[in-house]
């Protein structure tokens, strides 16, 4: 999706991208104690993380402060306490090189009126500094990437909600970014429509990994309350619970096998049956209302489960393997 | 694109998009009929010697300017009401602001897009109408004569500019309506007229007059052009009220262009 013509045209600017992107712990987003009050309400509170390269999921429950994490990271909004480095950047001193070296697709939906998609693509590359004609190129090559090539010359508010977001990926990808941060950009799309945006993300960060030019490769972080969107595409992921980083790590070492996931149902009092694993050191949530997820040490018996149901008086009525998922990170990592 | 030439590309997509719509071409169109009737009586009052009553004077660049008012009002509301308005309508103003520009350039960039077009009916006709007046008088006779032609035409068209793109882009910033924007500022430029004219006639006060931003910029276009004052308004107390609103435009539009809206 990257022409020689626009490769050429931006050969300053991208050495000036080099630079730029000098990540001295090889993490293109750094947070060091950063706090963000809006009133009496604190979004965010010494939240210290730092998102590796790659695609990164950012996760949380609705008001954990995803949203406001990332447009402190564009500079949209100014901690009242703490550092944001983003490849390189002091956000707080130099925001306008930060948003430079990164597409922002909103949660929101959102357009310039008046335009058909090639015309706003290409307006948003002229907004980032690219060339009318170098900005018009891209426009059309980005838009056919993200699958909206036959629809290019049509008006934005036409759009179905799929496609606005398709459009909302393409204006974000249209100056060649460093990095991208996507706000929940599944939202409102049908399974299909999820699915290819999930591939479309993995393969923007992986055709940038091909890339041997000496710019490095693409990061995403890719915020969403979505787990299963997050578990596709991601490699790592940071929880936000309340402002804070509950947990953050690689998906597949937070997932650990340290333990063992099993799903029960039982009969009687499950709180009760729930304090008493507790109390042996085994962990468990209630996802459904009706299955209990119990993860079990490696070095505990499975037994366990069984000796503490029926000291508790608890029926177990179903009882099967399972594997650990994202899911269960989440819920542990917010203490559900 | 250096840093601060944000402005020049928004400010140029926009000019673009109001020229593909007709019904804003027939305006401005229509806002240039005035300059063919001046320049007719400029060429008649010029070259025809028994029709010398038709000569141009200050007077003449100063009542052209002022007539000109009624197109600055329609050609404001038309393209000044949703400049901002249809941009929160759009959820816009975060996308703009995600990219490398700064709040300044946005404004800039919008206000210049409303200037423009007013440029185009204010100064522009009012300097051809000078060039005109030379170019049939065969001499610069009449504009050494009157030095402060060229100054005041410049100041009273940069006023009547300033002022409506200010006030209109102000009021688009306060809403999601490009209509309830226009609707606004229809009462700001009529009906506070209407009320301070009211007002002073009933009071005998003449500082009512200040009510209104259309009447206080006349008495500074009086003053520019050296014609008599219509108001006993001090001009110093009518370039504090211009400032003044001026200064509380920009403060609107420092608070309402942000790309979050915190409500605390």
């Amino acid at each position: 999706m990257n022409s020689d013509r626009s490769d050429h045209s931006d050969r300053s600017d991208r050495s000036d991208r080099s630079d730029r992107s000098d990540r001295s712990d090889g993490s293109p987003v750094v947070l060091d104690k950063v706090s963000v009050r809006y009133g009496a309400l604190q979004a965010l509170r010494d939240v210290s993380v730092a998102f590796p390269a790659g695609v990164v999921g950012l996760l949380g429950p609705n008001g954990a402060g995803k949203s406001t994490l990332i447009k402190a990271l564009l500079g949209l909004l100014r901690p009242d306490s703490g550092v944001l480095r983003v490849l390189g950047h002091d956000v707080s001193a130099d925001p306008l090189s930060v948003r430079a070296a990164v597409g922002y697709m909103p949660e929101s939906d959102t357009h310039i009126p008046g335009m058909n998609a090639v015309s706003f693509v290409a307006y948003c590359g002229e907004l980032c500094g690219l060339p009318h004609t170098d900005a018009m190129q891209r426009a059309h090559e980005v838009l056919f990437y993200v699958g909206l090539g036959e629809a290019r010359y049509r008006n934005v508010e036409t759009y179905s909600t799929g496609m606005k977001q398709r459009i909302k990926l393409a204006q974000a990808l249209v100056h060649d970014p460093d990095l991208l941060l996507l706000d929940e950009p599944t939202n409102g799309m049908d399974p299909r429509g999820r699915d290819e945006m999930l591939a479309l993300i993995r393969d923007v960060a992986d055709r940038r990994k091909e890339r041997t030019s000496g710019r490095p490769p693409i990061s995403v972080i890719l915020s969403s309350h979505v787990l299963p969107d997050v578990e596709l595409a991601c490699e790592y992921v940071v929880v936000l619970d309340k402002g804070a980083v509950a947990t953050d790590g690689p998906i597949a070492a937070l997932k650990g096998d340290s333990t063992r996931v099993f799903e029960l149902r039982v009969k009687g009092d499950e709180a009760r049956f729930i304090a008493a694993l507790r109390e042996t050191g085994i962990e468990s949530h209630d996802e459904s209302g009706e299955v209990l997820r119990v993860f079990v040490p490696v070095d505990r018996p499975v037994q366990l489960l069984f000796k503490v149901a029926a000291q508790q008086g608890v029926q177990v009525r179903h009882f099967r393997p399972s594997v650990p998922s994202l899911e269960d990170v989440f819920a542990r990592a917010l203490g559900d | 694109m250096p840093r601060g030439r944000a402005w020049q590309v928004i400010a140029r997509a926009g000019i673009v998009a109001r020229f593909r719509e007709r019904r804003f071409l027939a305006l401005m169109l229509v806002a240039w009929l005035l300059f063919l009737v001046r320049a007719v009586q400029l060429y008649v009052g010029t070259t025809i010697a028994r029709a010398s009553f038709l000569a141009p004077s200050e007077e003449t660049f100063h009542s052209f300017l002022n007539q000109q008012r009624l197109f600055v009002f329609f050609i404001t509301i038309y393209a000044g009401a949703g400049l901002i308005a249809n941009d929160r309508q759009a959820n816009a103003l975060q996308l703009y602001l995600s990219k490398p520009i700064t709040r300044r350039d946005y404004i800039a960039g919008k206000l210049a897009t409303l200037a423009a077009f007013l440029f185009f009916v204010t100064w522009v006709p009012a300097m051809l109408l000078l060039a005109l007046q030379v170019l049939f008088s065969g001499s610069l006779e009449f504009v050494s004569a009157h030095p402060r032609l060229v100054p005041a035409i410049t100041m009273t068209a940069l006023l009547q500019i300033g002022l409506a793109s200010m006030t209109m882009l102000a009021l688009s910033s306060l809403s999601r309506s490009r209509r309830f924007a226009a609707m606004l500022y229809a009462l700001v430029a009529i009906f506070a007229g209407a009320v301070g004219r009211v007002l002073e006639t009933t009071t005998g006060h003449a500082g009512w007059v200040l009510l209104s931003p259309q009447n206080t910029l006349a008495i500074l276009t009086d003053a520019l052009f050296g014609l008599p004052a219509d108001s006993d308004v001090p001009v110093a107390i009518a370039v504090f009220a211009i400032a003044a609103l001026l200064g509380l435009c920009a403060i609107v539009l420092e608070r309402r262009v942000r790309a979050v809206d915190v409500v605390a």
